[in-house]
């Protein structure tokens, strides 16, 4: 085998010509070679690897000829033989058994989930009887966490979505004279949708994802497994008090949700000529008791919702950063789509129901 | 009287794939017992089917004549009270201090008042040479450190078993060999049972009375006894050359 000129990463490629010998060259002519770098004993042992796949014999490769540093380099790249058992080969797999495969990816999700789900009833059950074991402290602090903490951005963009409804609203209502009635498509919207689902899609996004990371993390630093070993169930220590601290909170950062957009709303109506006094009069008429709990009544399924998938996902995560990542991710976007599934059954519930 | 720990024909495994079958071994009361092998041999493996965070395919775990797996996992509480167990990250709970990460346990296995705790915790720390680091975070110390606060909390709850997976790995010599006296320490002064996962040989030489040498090869035990012993006499060539560095090994007598 000859090998001459540069055989440089950086350089022009490398061009090999005449067909590549079916057994190892019994010498190597490098009178003719030039400047190299790993890509030249890397090309010999890919050769000699091939080689070798084809001869069961493994005879040690000959390198007369070879500059001595190469030689050295080579022997110790063959001194250790390739792993026997890592795949060499990579399957294709056919359209159909991807179909399979993504089919029993989706029941196994499914049965993870009815699984969590039984676990925390279980775990429930345990905190009722008294049974359930986790710090008071971690209880607290998560409370805190998604209540207060949140507050800043439920505020922002409850205000801009209350602010939104009624620009648009204006500009529809103008055009009959009806701009009081601002005021009610503002309220009833707040309080019957948009104040529960945009705070359930900002818990989702900020809490879900938290509880996914933080659990996550632990887990892929044995902290779960230390949790296990000294006896305590990591689903009562981690799951139970993150899952009662955003059950307990949404339904007030939902209150607070509606009030502030109904706020965003009179800001606007004061400037289109809707005297506060009078706005405020007008969303207390048009908002009865029922239509005032309908979203608060939401807001507690769509915590247990947000919590669960956050807290199911981050148990599920693998054991490296990037399995935290994914967990993460598929926290919120779980969390999301379960809140508008839920968010439409409750519309089409409450519409039988004529509520 | 029944070994401490007793291990009967276990067969690990990660679905299909068997990583060890058939080991059949026994640890006594006060032994500083080694596991050792070549990298992904499966050590840790056994460690986690000792301490019940795997359950094996086949064969059984006894602690001192009570079978351990054959108990359902939610009434193993009996047998976590007796272990303590070093993770090989330490896994200390991060959003803890390390007098927190000590008291907890404390404070949910029994009832004492907060100052009694607070001392417990703080004379774990001492122990380990870790004084007046009670109210750090596990982020703000040094990889050592952490290990040694992982010991610390291992003997949180005075376990006569003590679990160590890789103490050893990552530290500089001298921290290694201030480990291996603080083992040897526990042991004579607390009676603790001590199983190591570990291929540091300077260690399994210094401390261990007895190991067990997983092989790969095989995919069981490859060999049992006193390191020197297996060092120098054990049958298996790949043990010999393990405890050798790679050396060519004395040949068995």
């Amino acid at each position: 085998m000859i090998l001459a000129g540069d055989w440089l990463r950086e350089g022009p490629a490398v061009s090999v010509t005449g067909t590549a010998p079916d057994r190892a060259p019994s010498r190597y002519q490098t009178e003719a070679l030039s400047a190299h770098d790993s890509l030249l004993p890397a090309f010999i042992l890919a050769h000699l690897r091939t080689l070798k796949s084809a001869d069961s014999a493994q005879a040690p490769a000959p390198m007369d000829g070879l500059p001595e540093n190469l030689r050295g380099l080579l022997q110790l790249a063959l001194a250790v033989p390739e792993e026997g058992g890592a795949p060499t080969d990579v399957r294709s797999v056919s359209k159909l058994e991807k179909l399979g495969n993504l089919t029993l990816s989706a029941c196994q999700g499914c049965s993870a989930l009815v699984e969590f789900a039984g676990q925390t009833v279980l775990s429930l059950g345990r905190f009722v009887r008294r049974r359930a074991r986790f710090r008071r402290s971690d209880f607290w602090m998560t409370l805190q966490q998604c209540g207060v903490e949140a507050l800043p951005i439920v505020s922002l963009i409850s205000f801009l979505i209350g602010l939104i409804l009624a620009f648009v609203g204006n500009v529809q209502l103008a055009n009959f004279g009806a701009n009081l009635y601002v005021a009610d498509l503002v309220g009833i919207a707040m309080v019957r949708e948009m104040g529960v689902v945009m705070t359930a899609i900002i818990m989702s996004g900020r809490t879900g994802a938290a509880f996914a990371a933080h659990i996550g993390s632990m887990k892929a630093n044995e902290e779960i497994d230390a949790l296990r070993t000294f006896g305590f169930d990591p689903f009562d220590f981690l799951v139970l008090p993150r899952l009662l601290a955003l059950v307990l909170m949404m339904p007030l950062l939902t209150v607070y949700a509606n009030i502030v957009g109904i706020l965003g709303g009179m800001l606007v109506g004061s400037f289109v000529g809707i005297p506060p006094v009078l706005y405020w009069a007008e969303t207390v008429a048009s908002l009865t008791m029922t239509t005032a709990s309908l979203g608060v009544m939401k807001s507690v399924f769509f915590g247990a919702a947000i919590a669960i998938s956050g807290c199911m996902q981050g148990m599920q995560a693998g054991n490296s950063s990037a399995a935290v990542g994914e967990a993460t991710t598929r926290a919120v976007v779980t969390a999301i789509t379960t809140v508008i599934v839920l968010d439409s059954a409750f519309a089409a519930i409450f519409t039988l129901l004529n509520i | 009287m029944a070994a401490k720990i007793t291990v009967r024909n276990l067969t690990m495994a990660y679905g299909d794939q068997v990583v060890m079958h058939d080991l059949d071994f026994e640890i006594q009361d006060k032994d500083i017992f080694v596991i050792m092998g070549g990298s992904g041999c499966g050590k840790s493996t056994l460690l986690r089917h000792l301490i019940g965070l795997r359950e094996p395919a086949k064969g059984s775990i006894l602690y001192e004549g009570k079978d351990f797996t054959a108990t359902a996992p939610d009434e193993r509480g009996p047998f976590f009270q007796r272990f303590g167990v070093m993770y090989q990250s330490s896994a200390l709970w991060s959003s803890l201090t390390l007098a927190e990460n000590i008291s907890m346990p404390v404070e949910e296995s029994c009832k004492l008042p907060p100052k009694t705790v607070r001392d417990l915790a703080a004379y774990k720390l001492a122990l380990v040479g870790l004084s007046g680091y009670e109210d750090f975070y596990p982020a703000q110390i040094s990889g050592g450190m952490k290990k040694r606060a992982g010991i610390a909390r291992a003997m949180a709850l005075d376990p006569d078993i003590l679990f160590l997976d890789e103490p050893s790995s990552g530290l500089d010599p001298l921290s290694s060999r201030r480990l291996d006296d603080l083992i040897l320490g526990l042991r004579d002064s607390q009676g603790s049972t001590i199983v190591i996962v570990t291929h540091e040989l300077a260690s399994i030489f210094n401390i261990a009375n007895n190991a067990l040498f997983l092989d790969t090869a095989t995919h069981t035990q490859g060999a049992l006894g006193p390191p020197c012993e297996l060092r120098d006499h054990s049958y298996n060539p790949a043990v010999r050359l393990f405890l050798n560095r790679g050396d060519t090994p004395k040949t068995s007598s």
